[in-house]
């Protein structure tokens, strides 16, 4: 590798300012300061930049946790003695259910978004993240879903069937009337939306923008498990979006996926979300074992040792992981053999887990430890959660799990392994970071005093429920009575809650009571290695003063000079010339400079759009159609508002120099180009979601004797071809353009943009046609319901390619895409390849297949 | 050093061993299920696809051995002896990535075998 490709050494600044001069650098500081500041009065909440947005998700996190954590208060009243009727039984199941969800969707994975949005950038030296407008919009979203699914309960509505909602106890209106289960998947999948969206952020995040030289084998290891998690999100929340989409049209319309009387099978939702559930565990678990990664070395005053032991661990737990969804399911009778490959991989995936305890265990012992507040909370969670994942290997075993299911032994466990491997690492997280965050410490003799409270409660609270469990105590029972002996553990447990919730409110109260007569912490606390101690304890908003060459793994440790040199600004990017938001893009192996990336500044649009979808995911709860619409397309103008005005900016110069005698591109296109690996991600997402609807159609084809059942006529093969013909053509005009508008020939490019638009219209239009003209009803039977929702999945992302070529037709007549700049069809361009695959794949199941067959 | 006959890891090769863990233990299963669908005649044996699984394991056994091999070949020849692979060069990304890889072909072929085993003993779908 050439040096050049990171600039002349010995040269400091750009090439025409005397980085050494004093007035040169204020002058700088003074730009980057007024660049980065938030918006000042109401227009605060237009801000995206990471440290907002961050700390707003974080807040609201915790928010919804302290909601759910009353809730979980609520259910131990009710258990505390034996025939309680403090809660009244539907009231009960509101709660429980409410209690899991609030605490699984809106705190457990969303803390990992937020949390990463704030400390991410910082590790990786970077400004921003590469999409700050998607992050605002991901939270606006997370915030309207979560306050509906969360407000449902005070109007006596909230979903009450448990928070894996199985049917038929939830499709069918007789066992649950009302909205609960429909504001429990619209709120949700919502919500989906903003966890996708923010792992798209986070892997383009840690690909692309790492500081120049830090390679990967250089990266902290947090970032490691984000992209490991970010990637699970890709492949685990899709299935359940494919699995609420069934729902919902099983509950609005009556399409019997789930319905055995017609052919549906409510196994297929069981499937469909714990390939997403299990995972998830996961997703919640490695980000907080993330932190620890982060913080042991610091307290030990030693690198961790085993570095590549914990890749190993984040990447083999990532992939085992979506290999374990059945142990969920080792009492609906499947066959022996089959749990058998759950029950072996449930197994295996001990081996991982362990492996980074040990890595922990062998840093602390080999280094000098120094116990600190957010050490003891590292202690704490390492003792609770290794005592969960061995009560895990038990219920992992299909003979005892047939015993343990559904039994508090169950609920022991999965608190032990949340609360252990999520929450205190997580409060050892906030003592740890909360110098970098607000320029003081928390108060050492309270984190003392809250973390001895929630240890001692937690396990008084969840070590009695293995006993009630294996006495035979279901769970989610309302109450029980005297006579079955099951009132001593429960009185104990419900005690050990109270002295739990009373450990973090001694935590909430040290975060938020007033600090400002306090002492400012002194910079880097706590003498870390890592790039997020260089943030400054007054916040200037700019992330970083100069973006670092990196060459160790703990730079503050091990480079020489290295803060001083940041702080004069002797790296990258030391000004903001042109007033705008920049950062820096890199490579994803070595991390070579590769561009100078404009980032957009506050606006309103990504609440604007958040609140229009939030609607449409609304009105549809209630049913009301024509508002639905209305909101559907506000959204979609207010997403288009937003791309237009935000994203693919031509710049005024082609590239600019960045320092060190280095000069980057300010605009690049194609697989360079951030954005073109946002569509490429969210695409592969989105092509997980497909594949699950694929994959319902196969499994009924394997239940059934007969799939196209006899006598029914499918969708036939004509009109299928003509649109499978019409999208491929569609394929090729939008690739043409790409290629014809790079050469030049602007106009016969903008010729294809059209007419590839007007064929994937055509070809979505042909494809609905198909099972209408067949008279397919989807009411009837599973099999019309399963062709019709591939049919309309195809054709809407036929429409959506077909308003992106539209959008780019628009963009060429502005002058805003052109031969040299032109982000936008080269994205569209790639959305096609994957909109050809997913017509192909749609006609081939269900005009192909039945002749196979 | 003589770089050029190596493979030249990326995250794609980091992550191929527990790929093919992934797409086994999906065949294995589907093989099962469909040997096994719709679950009726729990008694009738299901050889055919125990042979079939026990076919798919050898060969993700092979495959993963394959990557185990030329990932420990490649580190070792590149002097990947102790445990630091820090350095501030393309070589020691590439020695880190090299022993990760070994890793995980490791872990993966372990699992791959854990995953095999109820083959061994289940004979029909009860």
């Amino acid at each position: 590798m050439s040096e050049t490709a990171f600039g002349r050494p010995g040269v400091t600044g750009a090439t025409h300012q005397d980085q050494e001069d004093e007035a040169v650098r204020r002058a700088q500081e003074e730009r980057l300061i007024e660049v980065w500041k938030a918006p000042k009065g109401w227009r605060y909440w237009s801000a995206v930049n990471n440290t907002e947005v961050g700390i707003w998700y974080t807040a609201t996190a915790f928010a919804f946790l302290l909601f759910a954590g009353v809730l979980g208060l609520m259910i131990r009243v009710q258990l505390a003695i034996p025939d309680n009727d403090f809660l009244s039984a539907s009231f009960y199941n509101q709660v429980y259910t409410l209690h899991g969800t609030v605490m699984m969707f809106l705190f457990a994975v969303p803390i990992f978004e937020a949390v990463a949005i704030v400390i991410l950038p910082q590790m990786l030296g970077a400004r921003d993240l590469p999409f700050p407008r998607l992050s605002a919009f991901g939270y606006w979203c997370f915030l309207i879903g979560g306050v509906f699914v969360t407000g449902s309960i005070f109007f006596d509505a909230a979903p009450a069937s448990g928070w894996f909602m199985y049917p038929p106890l939830t499709t069918q209106e007789r066992f649950t009337p009302g909205y609960g289960p429909d504001i429990w998947l619209l709120g949700l999948s919502f919500i989906e939306v903003a966890s996708i969206a923010a792992a798209v952020e986070l892997i383009v995040g840690t690909l692309k923008c790492r500081p120049p030289g830090m390679r990967l084998n250089l990266m902290p290891l947090y970032a490691w498990y984000v992209l490991v998690v970010a990637g699970m999100i890709l492949f685990a929340f899709p299935p359940l979006i494919a699995g609420d989409i069934l729902f919902e049209l099983e509950r609005l319309f009556g399409w019997p996926f789930f319905d055995p009387e017609r052919g549906g099978d409510p196994m297929l939702w069981q499937h469909l979300f714990w390939i997403f559930g299990h995972p998830e565990v996961y997703i919640v678990f490695l980000p907080a074992i993330a932190l620890l990664a982060m913080i042991v070395p610091t307290f030990a005053r030693r690198p961790i040792l085993g570095y590549s032991w914990i890749v190993l661990a984040a990447v083999g737990t990532g992939f085992l992981s979506f290999g374990l969804w059945v142990h969920h399911m080792f009492t609906t009778g499947l066959p022996a053999i089959s749990l058998g490959f759950f029950s072996a991989a449930s197994e295996a995936v001990a081996i991982p887990t362990g492996v980074q305890i040990f890595v922990f265990l062998a840093t602390l012992l080999t280094g000098r430890v120094i116990y600190r507040v957010p050490m003891l909370f590292v202690s704490g969670a390492l003792a609770i959660f290794v005592l969960g994942g061995l009560t895990g290997v038990m219920v992992a075993l299909a003979p005892f799990d047939w015993q343990a299911h559904d039994t508090y032994f169950v609920v022991g466990h999965l608190h032990y392994v949340l609360i252990g491997g999520m929450l205190f690492p997580v409060v050892a997280g906030i003592y740890y970071f909360w110098p970098m965050l607000s320029g003081r410490k928390l108060s050492d003799g309270l984190g003392k005093i809250a973390f001895w409270l929630m240890f001692v409660g937690f396990n008084v609270a969840f070590l009695p429920m293995h006993w009630s469990g294996l006495m035979g105590m279901p769970r989610r029972i309302w109450t029980y009575p005297a006579e079955l002996r099951l009132e001593i553990p429960n009185l104990i447990s419900s005690v050990g809650a109270f002295v739990f919730a009373a450990g973090f409110l001694v935590v909430v109260f040290d975060v938020l009571r007033p600090s400002r007569h306090l002492p400012r912490a002194e910079r880097n606390v706590w003498n870390a290695g890592t790039l997020e101690w260089l943030a400054e304890t007054e916040d200037k908003g700019w992330g970083v003063r100069s973006i670092p060459l990196v060459t160790t793994r703990y730079p503050l440790w091990e480079q020489p000079n290295f803060m001083e040199d940041v702080d004069m600004g002797r790296f990258y990017m030391p000004d903001a010339e042109e007033m705008q938001r920049e950062t820096m893009v890199t490579g994803v192996l070595d991390a070579t400079p590769e561009q100078c990336l404009r980032v957009p500044g506050p606006t309103f649009m990504t609440m604007w759009a958040a609140i229009f979808l939030g609607a449409v995911f609304i009105f549809a709860t209630f049913h009301w159609w024509l508002a639905t619409i209305a909101a559907m397309v506000l959204a979609t103008a207010a997403i288009l508002v937003w791309l237009w005005r935000g994203t693919a900016i031509i710049p005024e110069k082609p590239d600019k120099d960045v320092g060190r005698g280095l000069t980057l591109p300010l605009y690049l296109s194609g697989p360079k180009s951030v954005g073109w690996w946002a569509m490429f991600i969210t695409m592969v997402g989105d092509g997980t979601a497909f594949l699950s609807l694929v994959f319902g159609y196969f499994f009924f084809f394997t239940i059934h004797e007969n799939f196209p059942p006899a006598g029914v006529e499918g969708p036939g093969l004509v009109w299928p071809l003509i649109a499978l013909a019409l999208f491929a053509g569609g394929w090729i005009a939008a690739r043409l353009a790409l290629r014809i508008n790079r050469a030049g020939s602007v106009g016969m490019a903008r010729a294809l943009m059209g007419g590839g638009a007007m064929l994937a219209l055509g070809g979505g239009a042909a494809l609905v046609w198909a099972p209408y003209v067949t008279g397919l009803d989807p009411v009837t039977h599973v099999y019309p319901a399963t062709v019709w929702v591939l049919v309309i999945w195809t054709a809407v992302h036929g429409a959506v390619g077909a308003l992106m070529l539209g959008y780019c037709l628009a963009r060429s007549l502005a002058g805003r895409l052109t031969p040299v700049y032109d982000i936008d069809i080269a994205n569209v361009a790639l959305y096609w390849h994957f909109l050809a695959a997913t017509a192909l794949i749609t006609v081939a199941t269900i005009a192909l297949f039945p002749l196979a067959v | 050093m003589n770089t050029d006959r190596q493979t030249r890891d990326n995250l794609w090769t980091l992550i191929t061993p527990p790929t093919v863990w992934a797409l086994h233990f999906l065949v294995s299963y589907v093989l099962a299920a469909y040997a096994c669908a719709p679950n009726v005649q729990v008694f009738e044996t299901i050889g055919g696809a125990r042979i079939a699984i026990a076919g798919v394991t050898l060969v993700a056994l092979i495959l993963i051995g394959a990557v185990f091999r030329r990932a420990l070949h490649e580190w070792r020849t590149e002097g990947g002896s102790g445990f630091h692979n820090d350095e501030d060069s393309g070589a020691g990304r590439e020695r880190f990535l090299e022993f990760s890889t070994v890793l995980l072909a490791a872990l993966s072929f372990v699992s791959v075998l854990f995953v095999a085993l109820p083959v061994l003993i289940n004979a029909d779908c009860r």
